[in-house]
This record gives C-alpha cells, sequence and structure tokens, in this order.
C-alpha cells in the first residue's frame, strides 16, 4: 500500500512539474462553465438543481479524461522508464493502482473546483443538496470509468495520440449504446429487450440515477466494474508486452 | 548469487536468447560482451525480472525470480540500457522517489542519498532537472538509483555508453570497486573494459554463449598469442623458419611456435639464434593476444568468415 502511494504521490507530481496541470484546469472549468451556463442555459430553467451542470459531463470527460489518461503507460513505454518501475520491488498491479489513483485524485480535484457552481444554485434558490452531492459522485465514477478505459489503451501503444483516440473511441461507443437519440433509431428493427441489454452497458443508463439522487447499487457495481476490468486488461497488456 | 540456468526467450519465431547458463558469485564482475542484438540486454531484462523467460531459470540470492520476484528484485540494482529516468523531475526528486521505492525511512533515504550522489559525482546538479542534463550527467543519476539501496547484485547495461573518456574511466573504478564486495554483472561492447575492470567475461553471440572465462584465458584464444615477435639487424627469414611458422610483418618478424604454450622456450631459442648467428636484437616481445581479434573470429557470421 505504501509503495502505491509512492507511485501516485510521483505521478501528481509529475501533473505539477509541467504546465500540463493548469492548462487542464483552466479548460476544464471554462468548458464546465459553458456548458452550464450557456448551451445548458441554467439561468433560464427556472429550477434550482445542477441538472444543466451534470448533464453534460459525459461529454464533457470524453475529451478531457482521455487527455489525463493517455499518458499513463504510453509515455512510460516510449521512455523506458516502465523497466526502471517494473523492476523495483513492486507488483504490476501496484504500479497500476498506483499511476490510476494519482490522475484519479487529479480528476477529482478539477471536480472540486467546480464549487462555485454550487454555491450559485444555492444563493439563487434552493436546490436539493443531496440530489447535487450523488451527482458528484456518480461524476466522479464516471470519470474514474473513463480514465480506466484511457488507462487500458495507454497501455497498448507507445503513442500518447493513438492512445487518445483509441480511449475517445472506447469511451464514446459506452455513451452512444445508451444516447437516446441512438437508443430511439434502433427500436425501428431491435426488440426492446435487446436495446435493454445494450443500453445496460452505457454509461449514460448508469449515471442517470445519480443525477436524479439515487445511488442505486447496480449503478455503483457498473462503474466500480468498469473500472476493475479496465485496470484488469491493463495488466493483462503490460504482462503480453514483456511476455514477447 | 546470480545463477541462469539454460535460459530462453523467444520472440515470435525469433530466439533472442537461447540456452545461456552461468553463475556470479559475489566478489565477482562479470563483463558481458557481444554484437548488437547478440541477447545481452535481453538476457539482462531477464535477471531482473522484466522479460519473464520462455524457458529455463534464473535464481537471485536464491530466490526464483519468477516465483518470488519481490525478494529477488529487492537484492538487484539495474542499469537499464539508455538509462532512462523521468525526464521531468529533479535529480534528488528522482533519488528520493527510487529510495522510497526500496522501502526505505526519511532518516534512510538521507542517508543513501549523500552517498550516491557523493559517489557519482551528481552534487552540482541535485536541483537540477533532469531532461535539462548532459547524457552524462542523466547517465550518471540513473547509476545511482542502481547504488541507492546498496544492492547485493548489481546489473548494469552498458554502463559507459554516451559518457566521456574520464568519465568512462571513473565508471570502470567504480564498478571495479563495487565487485570487490557484490555480484556484478554488465554489458558492453567496448573491449578494453572487459580488461579494465572484469574478473570473468561472456561473449554471446546470437543468444548463445561461445566464449567464457577469464580475460587472460580469452586472449589466448587469439590466433597471435604465444607467437614471439622480433626485430633485429641481419635477421634472416630462413633461419627463424627453423624455430617455427614465420610471419613478415614490415621490418620485423614474428614466429609462431608449434605449441602455444611453449613460447617461453621459443624466445629463449630466438635469443639464441640471434646470439649465434651476430643479430642485433631490438626488440623482443611475446604477443598476449588481441580480444578484438577473438571478438570478430567468434562473432561473426559464418558466411564472413568462409569469405575473409
Amino acid at each position: 500500500m505504501n509503495l502505491v502511494w509512492t507511485i501516485a504521490k510521483r505521478e501528481l507530481g509529475g501533473y505539477f512539474t509541467s504546465p500540463v496541470a493548469y492548462v487542464f484546469l483552466v479548460i476544464f472549468l471554462l468548458l464546465a462553465g459553458f456548458f452550464t451556463f450557456t448551451a445548458g442555459a441554467f439561468f433560464e430553467r427556472g429550477e434550482a438543481g445542477l441538472a444543466a451542470f451534470f448533464a453534460w459531463h459525459p461529454w464533457l470527460y470524453l475529451i478531457l479524461v482521455p487527455a489525463v489518461g493517455m499518458r499513463l503507460w504510453s509515455e512510460e513505454r516510449r521512455a523506458g522508464t516502465i523497466e526502471l518501475l517494473l523492476t523495483m520491488p513492486v507488483t504490476t498491479a501496484q504500479a497500476i493502482i498506483g499511476k490510476f489513483l494519482a490522475s484519479w485524485l487529479f480528476l477529482a480535484l478539477a471536480l472540486a473546483l467546480t464549487f462555485p457552481v454550487i454555491i450559485t444554485a444555492n444563493v439563487l434558490g434552493d436546490p436539493d443538496n443531496g440530489v447535487i452531492f450523488t451527482g458528484y459522485v456518480g461524476s466522479l465514477l464516471l470519470a474514474g470509468a473513463y480514465l480506466a478505459i484511457s488507462c487500458m489503451t495507454s497501455a497498448m501503444t507507445r503513442n500518447q495520440v493513438v492512445a487518445f483516440i483509441l480511449s475517445v473511441v472506447v469511451c464514446l461507443f459506452l455513451i452512444l449504446v445508451g444516447f437516446n437519440p441512438v437508443t430511439d433509431l434502433m427500436v425501428r428493427w431491435a426488440s426492446p429487450a435487446f436495446i435493454d441489454t445494450v443500453a445496460a452497458f452505457s454509461v449514460m443508463t448508469h449515471f442517470d440515477g445519480f443525477q436524479k439522487g439515487v445511488i442505486d447499487s447496480r449503478d455503483l457495481l457498473f462503474f466500480l466494474s468498469v473500472i476493475g476490468f479496465a485496470l484488469f486488461a491493463t495488466g493483462a497488456i503490460i504482462r503480453g508486452h514483456r511476455a514477447g | 548469487m546470480i545463477r541462469i540456468d539454460n535460459l530462453v526467450k523467444t520472440f515470435g519465431p525469433k530466439r533472442a536468447v537461447d540456452g545461456v547458463s552461468f553463475s556470479v558469485e559475489r566478489g565477482e564482475v562479470l563483463g558481458f560482451l557481444g554484437p548488437n542484438g547478440a541477447g545481452k540486454s535481453t538476457t539482462m531484462r531477464m535477471i531482473t525480472g522484466f522479460y519473464p523467460p520462455s524457458a529455463g531459470k534464473v535464481t537471485v540470492g536464491g530466490h526464483d525470480v519468477t516465483e518470488s520476484p519481490l525478494e529477488a528484485k529487492r537484492l538487484i540494482g539495474y542499469l537499464p540500457e539508455n538509462a532512462a529516468s523521468y525526464p521531468d523531475m529533479t535529480v534528488r526528486g528522482f533519488l528520493e522517489f527510487c529510495a522510497e521505492m526500496r522501502g526505505m525511512d526519511a532518516p534512510a533515504r538521507k542517508k543513501a542519498l549523500a552517498r550516491v550522489v557523493e559517489r557519482c559525482f551528481l552534487e552540482s546538479v541535485l536541483d537540477q532537472s533532469i531532461d535539462t542534463l548532459s547524457k552524462g550527467y542523466k547517465h550518471r543519476t540513473c547509476l545511482a538509483q542502481a547504488l541507492i539501496h546498496d544492492p547485493e547484485v548489481l546489473v548494469l547495461d552498458e554502463p559507459t555508453d554516451g559518457l566521456d573518456p574520464n568519465q568512462k574511466h571513473e565508471v570502470r573504478n567504480l564498478i571495479r570497486e563495487l565487485g570487490k564486495t557484490k555480484a556484478v554483472v554488465f554489458s558492453t561492447h567496448i573491449l578494453e573494459e572487459v580488461d579494465a575492470a572484469c574478473s570473468r567475461a561472456i561473449i554471446i553471440d546470437r543468444g548463445r554463449i561461445v566464449a567464457n572465462g577469464t580475460p587472460g584465458e580469452l586472449r589466448a584464444l587469439s590466433d597471435v598469442a604465444g607467437a614471439v615477435t622480433l626485430h633485429a639487424q641481419g635477421a634472416s627469414e630462413e633461419k627463424l623458419a627453423t624455430l617455427g611458422r614465420v610471419e613478415k610483418l614490415n621490418g620485423s618478424f614474428r614466429v609462431y611456435p608449434a605449441d602455444k604454450t611453449a613460447s617461453a622456450e621459443l624466445t629463449r631459442a630466438i635469443v639464441a639464434l640471434a646470439d649465434h648467428e651476430g643479430w642485433k636484437l631490438d626488440a623482443l616481445r611475446t604477443e598476449e593476444g588481441h580480444l578484438d581479434e577473438v571478438f570478430r573470429r567468434i562473432t561473426l557470421p559464418d558466411t564472413v568468415k568462409r569469405n575473409g
């Protein structure tokens, strides 16, 4: 556990010694603000809640989370430091979890910095802060799921750009199978049972509950199993490279 | 400390390492020689547990690297090829991180840091970020990382690559010094390093060990080993030919004895002959053999050897 924290600390430090972290935070907050207040028509809705804020998160994260996760393993492989890291007395699992946690903490920080939107809602009206809390929990889990997928695609290649694109494609797929305009199209030829089964794999379906103030154990399990599976796959991919 | 048994590594159809066995004890410095792509780095990556072997076994300090990797890795200090390190960290930050990964607490880290910084001459760049360093400093930073936990086994992949002649000299001295108390394996393709630092050398070619011995033993495999070269006024090739095969070099002669180990007798015979014939001997030298010749002869592909 100590080693996981040592690795996470180094990784987090890495974000802040380069301008990447600050650029990311600024862009994230600008985009989150834009989507909420302009595209999401926060003020015109006439309701005290953060629905306009959370609804955009699956799309916002689609681009920004792979940007955080793309370097995790591809950079280690490109620079050859993966050899250094994995010949130290750590297991591959510890290294993967350490690096994942560092990035997830970073995303949590970015999310925490959106706190003015909570203040705004509370000043202007009387929102249900329980719903806001579950919204944040869901949003963090959503970011974790995307991040784990980016971690996996990052292990596949030495090239960060390739890792980014692969990750966006996988995450987009996880959005679209449960995105209403897409499922509405599928109704024409697929049976409702089929659509429901496919939509069960979508982050949209499972993020919905959190936005409504419900923490359903199935939704929780979905996000945690996506994270678990993607990190497990990361381990298999890294072992695969070394086995030759 | 290191025991390697019939080690094999295949990448697809290619056998990068093909049945390599050797062992290194404490107090030994093993030089690992071979042309590029001979399997040196692959072997070292298997010793350090980065690559799992396709077949065979590696034990370090009695721990099987595949079965109990953490115990084995704790004993090893490793300098990977190209001395990779995290470019955005400072030298201090990087070494602190490596020490922490080795499970050292804060006071132990401080002591270890001071020790390796002195050993690797890093004081002046301690708070510089690694990507601003010259190649020599980067290399020494990574070497310092390998030494930080004072390991019993050192695996160094081309430790002098990219260093200037003075730094090469320093690193060789360091390796020799460390070799007194540790088991050291280092790879190189610079032959003079074998003489400068090794107690034993292995030459590997296309994944197989083709020679194994002390630097002296390897040199003795050379064609010229045991021959006597002389420069003398009035010397004649015909007279010398009675003592052995003679080769004419510009101005001097080289006599090959029938038996390589009989060079002392040959020397005495030449001196006696010169005395008898009234030649004036200017120089007389017994050839020890050349490592580069041995290296070339045993690592060149067969086709090149046949065609001269």
